[in-house]
């Protein structure tokens, strides 16, 4: 007979489950217990609970499967909430199993004791908490379900102690049967034929591309429709990826700081095809002025996003590939030179934003020099700030998979553990970590984990000494009135490479880019690459919060 | 607008609280709330009134749809429908104005279910209109407490929604 542990265990097993990020404490011993009996699943022990979902999700996130965490209760739990939250705003799909006290303690304030299914009852896409040992090979398997299919998402498993140490007789459901939960993939053949008649008529088309397509797999069915239709391609934060960079048809990403060719093509077109994609305000600005000329196709799995934030012409609730594949067989091919033409002319305005002095380190050289080394193919994972900005507009990123960014909560501290598990997914892939010295010291203490796993993560960070993103925002809207982001007391970053056996340059001038990337990248080991730019720098073109996606600052008086 | 909504849900620990918390998060306000197990042990049965704009319900019902325990949403509002809510009203009541407010009780078919020195217990079932109108004619003499179950609704016809 197994116990409750040992069910737990043989159900991750079965879900294919090969690793497992978490931290050990009281209410989850005996898991830990099976785990170590079992052999069959690494278990990763982060250096606290957030990093253990972070990297979770980047093992979901580049792997495509659930990323699996483990915590203790109490402190354990609630080290997670940013985590699942951070995962449940970009679609992820996360399995997190957290130890309870035991169960007549459950109520009674005990020691640990938090009520984790409550706290995250809005972070999740569901929660259970384990009231009878039979139920433990159903709830998993359901949680799996659950968190992988539809709209992805987290699912946590709040588990007593006594009852992790119970017998459990229960089998393994070979279906999962939730009579609630029937995620609708097929696209609605009346409302695509609708569709496909407004594209083929369309004279200004554009393509809105979110995480979804990345999630549903349908890379490739977007190349095709947007060549068919000749319809430039823009893409969201988390779209990134869902369209070839360097493909002519691209525009670039959307919104507040996303490039004027995509915003501006969004104001102009007449018909929007906008797939996987929550139109978030970030995107939308001032709703009322937004893409007001086109009629709006919205593809999404999720009913509750289509006409959420912006009432919709045409909605299709539905699995992306599917219903493109549907569309690919009414779509009629089409030329469109003098759209194509009015679009280009908007590609150079991106260049001439970044004002940056031609002889200072920054960022968009840096990473411009990146790519031409990585052609497109590394993975990248970012934190939170202007360098996430940055790395949007000019980490050209060719394939999915491969930008990982916490998009919807913008989750300082999320780009380091999140490389450690793209690492872990990829193992043979350049996993590069874009991060600002404010985020990397959020979660700096996961270079231990990478030192114990012996990944050869690259860490590029861009040090202005600043919360260079909220200084930014002092700086237009606050009269340049700056409190409360110098970064005073940062540490020597060399030191603390050295401290973990990292590789360490830095870059202090501009000439100095090419060859220390060069090397950076081909050594091999962990590296941390310091850039050190000025905190003046700042991301531009900016829509001002709330406004229209034309009201836009390009630059600032120096 | 006020909205009805007719929501299946299975019979679970915590799927009030997350019904509720999916309300008060996203801003909504629930009028009134009245769940009751149904003829299925395992299925509960929440008549949920709602006020807002259709769109306002529309993104409610989706919102609700997505919540794995959630199994079924109505929105009944424009259907047929028997719409029921039990109150029960404490009146100041002295010796001598007992019979005149016995007469109210008796022209709304309700109840009186208690009575003391000074104040009397009226238990009043219908729908809206109907308890709005005896707690009119009741306040004249001092209403001092109310306590009501919320509204609970059910579709004429033959059909039944847990089909
Ligand atoms: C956990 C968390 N706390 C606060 C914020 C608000 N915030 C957004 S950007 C930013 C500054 C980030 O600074 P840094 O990581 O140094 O990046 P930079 O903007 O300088 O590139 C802050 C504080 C956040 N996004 N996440």
């Amino acid at each position: 007979m197994i116990n409750g542990a040992e069910a737990v265990v043989r159900g991750l097993i079965h879900q294919g489950v090969r690793v497992i990020y978490g931290y050990p404490g009281a209410a989850n011993m005996a898991i830990y217990e099976a785990l170590r009996r079992s052999r069959e699943i690494e278990h990763v022990l982060t250096r606290s609970e957030q990093g253990a979902a972070h990297a979770a999700s980047g093992y979901a996130r580049v792997s495509g499967e659930p990323g699996v965490c483990l915590t203790t209760s109490g402190p354990g739990a609630t080290n997670l909430v940013t985590g699942l939250a951070t995962a449940y705003m970009d679609s992820v799909p996360l399995v997190a199993i957290t130890g309870q006290v035991a169960t007549e303690m459950v109520g009674t304030d005990s020691f640990q004791e938090v009520d984790i299914t409550g706290i995250t009852k809005p972070v999740t896409k569901h929660n259970y908490l384990v009231n009878r040992v039979e139920d433990i090979p159903r709830i998993l398997a359901e949680a799996f379900h659950i968190a992988g299919t539809g709209r992805p998402g987290p699912v946590l498993i709040d588990i007593p102690k006594d009852i992790a140490a119970q017998n459990c007789a229960a089998k393994i459901p070979e279906v999962v049967d939730l009579p609630g939960y029937k995620p609708n993939y097929k696209g609605h053949p009346a409302q695509i034929r609708t569709a496909c008649k407004l594209l083929n008529e369309a004279e200004r088309p554009l393509i809105y591309a979110g995480g979804g397509i990345i999630h549903s797999g349908a890379v490739a069915e977007l190349l095709k429709i947007a060549e068919l239709l000749e319809a430039p391609v823009a893409v969201t934060l988390m779209g990134k990826g869902a369209f070839p960079e360097d493909h002519p048809l691209f525009l670039g990403m959307l919104g507040v700081h996303g490039a004027p060719a995509a915003n501006k093509a969004l104001l102009a077109s007449d018909v929007i095809l906008c797939i996987g994609a929550r139109l978030d305000d970030r995107v939308t600005g001032r709703t009322d002025k937004f893409a007001t000329q086109a009629k709006m196709i919205h593809i999404d799995i999720d009913p509750a996003e289509i006409s959420k934030n912006i009432r919709v012409q045409v909605p299709i609730v539905g699995d992306a590939a599917g219903v493109m594949r549907d569309m690919l067989l009414r779509l009629q091919p089409a030329k469109r030179k003098d759209w194509l033409a009015m679009v280009a002319g908007w590609l150079p305005l991106q260049e001439q934003a970044y004002a940056a002095k031609a002889d200072e380190l920054n960022a968009q050289t840096v990473l411009t020099k990146l790519n031409s080394f990585t052609k497109g193919q590394a993975i990248i994972t970012t934190d939170v700030g202007q360098h996430q900005m940055w790395a949007a507009q000019f980490c050209k990123v060719n394939r999915p998979q491969a930008f990982i960014s916490s998009g919807g909560l913008g989750t300082m501290g999320y780009g380091l553990p999140a490389a450690l598990g793209a690492q872990m997914a990829a193992p043979n892939d350049l996993v590069i970590c874009v991060t600002g010295d404010g985020s990397l010291q959020m979660s700096m203490n996961e270079f231990a984990t990478i030192k114990a796993l012996g990944l050869p993560i690259k860490v590029l960070l861009f040090n202005n000494g600043v919360l260079g993103m909220v200084r930014q925002h002092q700086a237009v809207f606050f009269k340049e009135k700056y409190f409360s982001v110098d970064l005073v007391g940062n540490p020597d970053f060399k030191k603390i490479a050295e401290a973990y056996d990292m590789a360490y340059y830095l870059i202090a001038k501009i000439d100095q880019v090419d060859l220390v990337l060069q090397e950076a990248l081909a050594n091999g080991r962990a590296t941390l690459v310091d850039c050190a730019i000025p905190k003046e720098q700042m991301v531009y073109p900016m829509v001002r919060p709330g406004s229209s996606l034309d009201d836009v600052i390009i630059a600032m008086k120096k | 607008m006020r909205h009805v909504l007719s929501v299946l849900v299975e019979n679970r620990a915590g799927v009030l609280a997350r019904v509720a918390g999916m309300f008060s998060r996203r801003g909504y306000n629930i009028e009134s709330l009245a769940v009751g197990t149904t003829d299925k042990k395992d299925i509960s049965r929440m008549t949920i009134v709602v006020e807002g704009d259709d769109r306002v319900v529309e993104q409610v019902i989706k919102q609700l749809h997505k919540l794995i325990e959630v199994l079924k949403v109505s929105n009944i509002t424009n259907e047929e429908y028997v719409g029921r809510e039990l109150v029960l009203f404490k009146v100041m009541a002295d010796p001598t104005q007992r019979a005149e407010i016995m007469q109210i009780v008796d022209i709304f078919r309700a109840h009186i279910v208690d009575l003391n020195k000074k104040t009397l217990m009226v238990e009043a079932t219908g729908d809206d209109k109907k308890l709005r109108a005896i707690e009119e004619a009741l306040s004249p003499f001092g209403i001092i407490e109310v306590v009501r179950t919320g509204k609970i609704a059910m579709v004429r016809g033959q059909k039944s929604h847990l089909e």
